[in-house]
């Protein structure tokens, strides 16, 4: 039996060693991970309704997002990212069957197939000067002509092929320095008006057909003018003077300008504030607004303005939609305090309404921000409107007879910062009645289960299993569980709102739109800075609910002040908000907690003063015993200096304030300039745990890790070799690495890559940095790794020396001990770029690390630590082998099966984030950017508890197998004892 | 921002001077030609009968040069190109699902004209004219193994049932056939030396067959 066993183990040992890190079956997919697909702020739309054939909805969004969604649904059609510079500025469609858009700020030119969504021909366009990028696709010209496309974009006037992107003729502009603004169409005719400098109005006539300048004319208005000049029809523009209180209207007819002023204070009595010329495109109509009210004004033919109507509290304009020969209609929004009102009305006749309609809309969504409108044909034969609305949150709503028909939560395609709580503790007697099953239906489940795993299942069966397994209720659960897998993944996204997201299946558990984070009139342009974990409640204090702090700065300079959040982690609340007098230039959290178990927070601000938060009187003396326990670093990457800090007393000011502080920097390293640029850093997680400090090599010599809190990676690049790849030659490049301990400022390790350069990606974990970055003589993406020893404790080899506590192991570490260093390190080729990379953390820190590496396809790359070991050699000896050392390769191994994305992509990945499971084996991992991907990875596999798809019925029938064996055999010896006896 | 306003100045000086030579000589080329272009081609074995792409679909692959400097995509016909690429050393990364691409080293010289010249980092291997094709398709699941007795057989389980079988209807059918003398023998041994190993019993089968 003990053979048995012994063959039994090898053989898992067997199982267990031949497969490195993760692999799933293809039928396993959606059950531990979930992928969700957003495209992000929408800001153009077109709709797309024929009669025949499917209805959608083209749209383009602030993450560069191409897509096509589904009218009736607002499932994604087909959806393309573009590249992070290749920014939409237009969006049309050609030829009835094309989607055209110009990025690149009016460069390239891609026209897609509508259906399916495959680039049917891209053109690039070149030009010379920097200026605002317009796409034109001209309707009913000519019907030869069917196919033009004019784009102005970098001072030049291109007139493009819709068949095949061709560009036909182009005609120069920035000769002139005309910052061209209108291509109007008529005829066989083309206008392009624009200003030279703000008062010089130019208009060009060019023939349709191949560019020729037919005639030119300027003029010069009166005074120079404020905003965006506007169409009001084909050869109607208004405008508004520098002062804002004239509106000059612009007629260039066949080629000639007029113009005429009128006083606003003449349209519209006692008006005092503002005016501005809203961009909605109405025909012979146009909307100024002044304050909160939206006046719309009429340009009559004779260019004189009549005051149509004044809406108060106008929130959005749609843009006019033809509904049928000379009818137009357009939509606008009044916000109420608890619901919208939606109206849409006849541009030509204002008496009536076609559309009045309220909607009430979650409040957590905001203001509406843009809408769009649609219009289809009742079976009355009447007009029916749908509104696609982008709100405040950057979701998206499609409403239709007052309902809202679907919405997409497209603010979670720009996410920030992710931090993740715990679920409620189970109460008693909850979810009792749930385990307790149907014994029947457990073992059926269970049955269907090992059909499966036989392959003995018929597709019926597999359908019922892999419904069986999704639905599993346990995961997506609103509890606590045992092994730590169902949390709460809180993530702050670009619009100022927070969303909870349960990590079972990825819905949306609660969201909260933070006021603070809204654009207010004391705070233009708030920015989502970072979240953090404030409260998290584990030992006493076990009744409150963890929160968390959101921190953001109103406006995008370091200048502007702070505002924090406090929200509830369960119930999605806002608990209280701060505008704070001071900036912020740093948060540190530090590893104390008061009585609540309220973490405590050093806000840094730009005046090198340091702010202590909460503040109560319970925090000062926490932070005072600990006062020369507090360390923190600072990274100026423009100057090349890293500083280090710590806390000196209390504020000199008038005002007293016992929660500010003054600082002293301790060291800083100042970098050559001339030949070296901070382009990376990279430090410890402070949530991480190690679990052994040693490491035993192969000829049982012991290794002492470096195990310290307070180390930071630093990798400095030649200034020449900054930019992208391609731009530097390998003579000029080099990379430095640096290993800084940050409360003294020694230099634990430098080392110099010749001929390397940036992007550098670094993480550190443990003892160890791996860090990505470009090999320019080779030509290839190279990853390196160093290990830092300490060699101070090496000679604690001896056992004896622990017997007798002659060891120096339980002597306090300080960082001021200067302990000896000793590094490994080893490079390999890695063959592709890289956008985040990432390590796995479990609870203890037992199970053997992963590396997770996003890749420039969007795919999350799962590659064992073991590959990235320093001690790998080309022929490892019997010993090395056994412990798993590989042989050294020149570059690492990609192995497909281990894309723990399997066959998704996570579009526009930008940030992976890892969280350890209480199960030690387990890293809950989630990767971020245009579209959300969860799954758990176990690095050594599941070996602390059974897996997911364990046959229960087949030890239960090997079981039952047994048994029945024993017995029958039983009942045979007794007859055979019997029968001997009777012998 | 400075810089920025500086370089647009001398982006309009540029052009003006430019301005005047084009006007002169008539020349079709526009204002600004410091790049070249680079055309390519992905090619797809069409064989490859993948559930996630359809053979012919290459809608979704994209090519991303210099790590994410710029992205485009394939046309139908499966031909890529960059404008207004500078001259130097380039990296060319296709990101296809499905399939492994080993990035490609692009030399556009300034010499030639924008000649071209590509070669795989992964294998160094010179490409003569660019198309790049997959070194291999990608599997990204575990393969299920078909139920077989064998499987069954092989695994861990199998293994103790089958051992437990043996010992269980084997060993009596041995005891049977062996002689009773010898039997008591062994059983004595058993007896003397306590508890039967696995290496006392096999000897003495094999020797009573």
């Amino acid at each position: 039996m003990a053979m048995a066993i012994r063959v039994f183990l090898i053989l898992l040992l067997f199982l267990s060693s031949t497969n490195l890190g993760y692999s799933l079956y293809e039928d396993q997919v959606g059950l531990m991970d979930w992928h969700q697909q957003y495209i992000g702020k929408v800001k153009h739309a077109l709709f797309h309704t024929q009669k025949t054939g499917r209805k959608r909805v083209l749209v383009s969004t602030e993450e560069n997002v191409v897509a096509s969604l589904d009218l009736r649904h607002g499932e994604i059609f087909w959806r393309h990212v573009l590249g992070t510079d290749d920014v939409v500025d237009g969006l049309d469609i050609a030829l009835g069957k094309y989607v055209i858009t110009l990025s690149s700020d009016g460069s390239i030119l891609r026209a897609w197939n509508l259906p399916d969504g495959q680039m049917v021909w891209e053109s690039s366009l070149q030009g010379s000067k920097a200026s605002k990028s317009i796409l034109y696709v001209p309707k009913n010209l000519k019907a030869d002509k069917d196919d033009l496309i004019l784009v102005f974009g970098k001072g030049y006037l291109h007139a493009v092929s819709g068949i095949d992107g061709e560009v036909l003729w182009k005609k120069d502009f920035a000769g002139e320095s005309i910052e061209v603004t209108h291509i109007i169409q008529s005829a066989d005719k083309i206008y392009v008006a624009g200003f030279f400098g703000s008062s010089k109005f130019y208009v060009y006539g060019l023939n349709a057909d191949n560019g020729e300048l037919l005639k030119n004319d300027h003029t010069v208005l009166p005074s120079d003018t404020f905003g965006e000049l506007l169409s009001v029809s084909g050869d109607k523009f208004v405008v508004l003077d520098k002062i804002r209180s004239k509106i000059f209207t612009i007629n260039i007819k066949n080629g000639e300008i007029r113009y005429k002023q009128k006083p606003i204070s003449d349209l519209i009595k006692d008006s005092s504030g503002q005016a501005v010329i809203l961009p909605t495109r109405l025909p012979e109509l146009f909307a100024l607004r002044i304050d909160s009210h939206v006046f719309i004004i009429k340009v009559t033919n004779e260019d004189d303005l009549v005051l149509v109507d004044k809406i108060n509290n106008a929130a959005s304009l749609s843009d006019a939609l033809s509904i049928s020969e000379g009818q137009h209609a357009f939509a606008f929004i009044q916000h109420e305090s608890s619901s919208i009102h939606l109206f849409v009305k006849d541009v030509n006749d204002w008496s009536g309404d076609l559309l009045k309609e309220s909607i009430i809309i979650d409040h957590q969504r905001g203001n509406i921000d843009k809408i769009f409108i649609n219009n289809y044909v009742r079976t009355d034969r009447s007009y029916g409107f749908r509104a696609l609305m982008v709100m405040e949150d950057h979701s998206l709503l499609l409403v239709q007879q007052g309902e809202i028909v679907w919405s997409r939560e497209d603010g979670l395609a720009s996410v920030v910062d992710v931090t993740t709580s715990e679920l409620p503790v189970e109460k008693e007697g909850v979810s009792v009645a749930k385990v307790e099953q149907n014994l029947f239906e457990w073992l059926k489940g269970h049955v269907l289960k090992l059909k499966g795993t036989l392959m003995i299942a018929s597709p019926e069966d597999v359908v019922a299993i892999q419904a069986m397994r999704l639905r599993s209720s346990e995961k997506s659960k609103m509890t606590r569980d045992h092994n730590g897998f169902r949390k709460l993944l809180i993530v702050l996204t670009r619009a100022g709102k927070v969303f909870a997201l349960h990590t079972g299946d990825g819905r949306v558990v609660w969201s909260i739109l933070l006021h603070t984070l809204r654009k207010t009139e004391v705070c233009e342009h708030p920015v989502g800075l970072n979240i953090y974990q404030w409260q998290v409640p584990h030992h006493h204090a076990l009744d409150e609910n963890p929160s968390i702090l959101v921190v953001g700065r109103c406006g995008p300079s370091l200048a502007a002040p702070a505002v924090f959040s406090f929200v509830d982690a369960y119930t999605g609340k806002e608990l209280k908000f701060l505008r704070l007098p001071h900036t912020i230039a740093q948060v540190i959290p530090l590893p104390y907690t008061d009585s609540t178990e309220q973490r405590l927070h050093l806000i840094i601000d730009i005046n090198q003063r340091a702010y202590l938060y909460p503040r109560t009187p319970e925090a000062i003396d926490i932070l005072q015993r600990e006062f020369s326990n507090v360390y923190w670093y600072s990274v100026e990457a423009d100057n090349g200096v890293v500083r280090g800090h710590a806390l000196k007393s209390n504020c000199i000011q008038k005002v007293v304030d016992e929660y500010c502080f003054d600082f002293r920097d301790l060291w800083s390293i100042v970098f050559p300039s001339e030949s070296e640029k901070i382009i990376a850093t990279a430090t410890r997680k402070s949530n991480e745990v190690v679990h052994t400090q040693a490491k035993v090599m192969t000829d049982y010599d012991v290794m002492y890790k470096y195990v310290s809190k307070n180390i930071l990676f630093v990798a400095n690049a030649a200034p020449k070799a900054r930019g992208e790849i391609g731009t530097a030659t390998p003579e000029e490049a080099w990379l430095v690495i640096y290993i800084i301990d940050t409360v003294t400022g020694r230099i634990l390790h430098r080392m110099t890559h010749h001929g390397c350069q940036g992007p550098v990606h670094a993480v550190f974990s443990e003892n160890w940095v791996v860090y990505h970055y470009f090999n320019l003589r080779a030509h290839r993406y190279e990853m390196s790794v160093v290990e830092v020893y300490d060699q101070s404790r090496a000679d604690n080899k001896d056992v004896w020396k622990f017997v007798l506590g002659k060891h120096n192991l339980t002597s306090p570490m300080s960082s001021y001990y200067r302990p000896e260093i000793t590094t490994k390190s080893q490079s390999y080729f890695f063959t592709h770029s890289v956008k985040a990379i990432e390590v796995t953390l479990t609870a203890k820190g037992i199970t053997s690390k992963q590396l997770l590496i996003g890749t420039i396809g969007d795919q999350v790359l799962a590659l064992d630590k073991r590959f990235l070991d320093p001690r790998r050699t080309l022929n490892p000896s019997q010993a090395e082998k056994e412990e798993g050392i590989i042989p050294l390769t020149d570059s690492l191994p990609i192995i497909s099966q281990s894309y723990i994305t399997h066959s998704l992509k996570v579009e526009g990945l930008r940030g992976i984030v890892t969280v350890p499971a209480k199960l030690e084996s387990t890293s809950l991992v989630f990767a971020y950017g245009v579209d959300l991907f969860f799954t758990q990875i176990a690095p050594s596999r599941t070996y602390d508890s059974l897996t997911e798809d364990f046959s229960y019925a087949l030890l239960l029938l090997t079981i039952v197998a047994l048994v029945a064996a024993i017995f029958v055999t039983w009942v045979l010896s007794e007859r055979k004892d019997l029968q001997e006896k009777w012998r | 921002m400075a810089s920025t306003r500086s370089f647009i100045l001398f982006l309009f000086i540029q052009f003006f001077f430019s301005f005047l030579a084009f006007s002169f000589a008539q020349s079709p080329a526009t204002g600004s030609t410091e790049g070249y272009t680079i055309y390519g081609r992905v090619k797809i074995p069409s064989v490859g009968t993948k559930e996630y792409i359809l053979p012919g679909k290459i809608s979704n692959i994209k090519v991303i040069l210099n790590g994410g400097q710029r992205v485009t995509f394939l046309r139908p016909d499966g031909y890529f190109s960059f404008h207004n690429v500078p001259a130097g050393t380039h990296l060319i990364e296709v990101a296809a699902i499905g399939y492994f691409f080993s990035p490609v080293r692009v030399d556009v010289s300034a010499r030639h004209h924008g000649k071209i010249q590509a070669a795989l980092t992964e294998n160094r291997r010179g490409l003569s004219e660019f198309v790049l094709e997959p070194l291999k398709d990608e599997q990204y699941y575990e393969i299920r193994e078909p139920f077989s007795i064998m499987s069954v057989v092989k695994s861990p389980m199998g293994l103790m049932v089958g051992f437990m079988l043996i010992v269980v209807f084997l060993m009596p059918k041995l005891m049977e056939n062996m002689d009773p003398e010898e039997m008591r023998r062994a059983q004595e041994e058993m007896r003397s030396q306590g508890v039967p190993s696995l290496a006392s019993l096999l000897p003495g089968a094999a020797r009573s067959n």
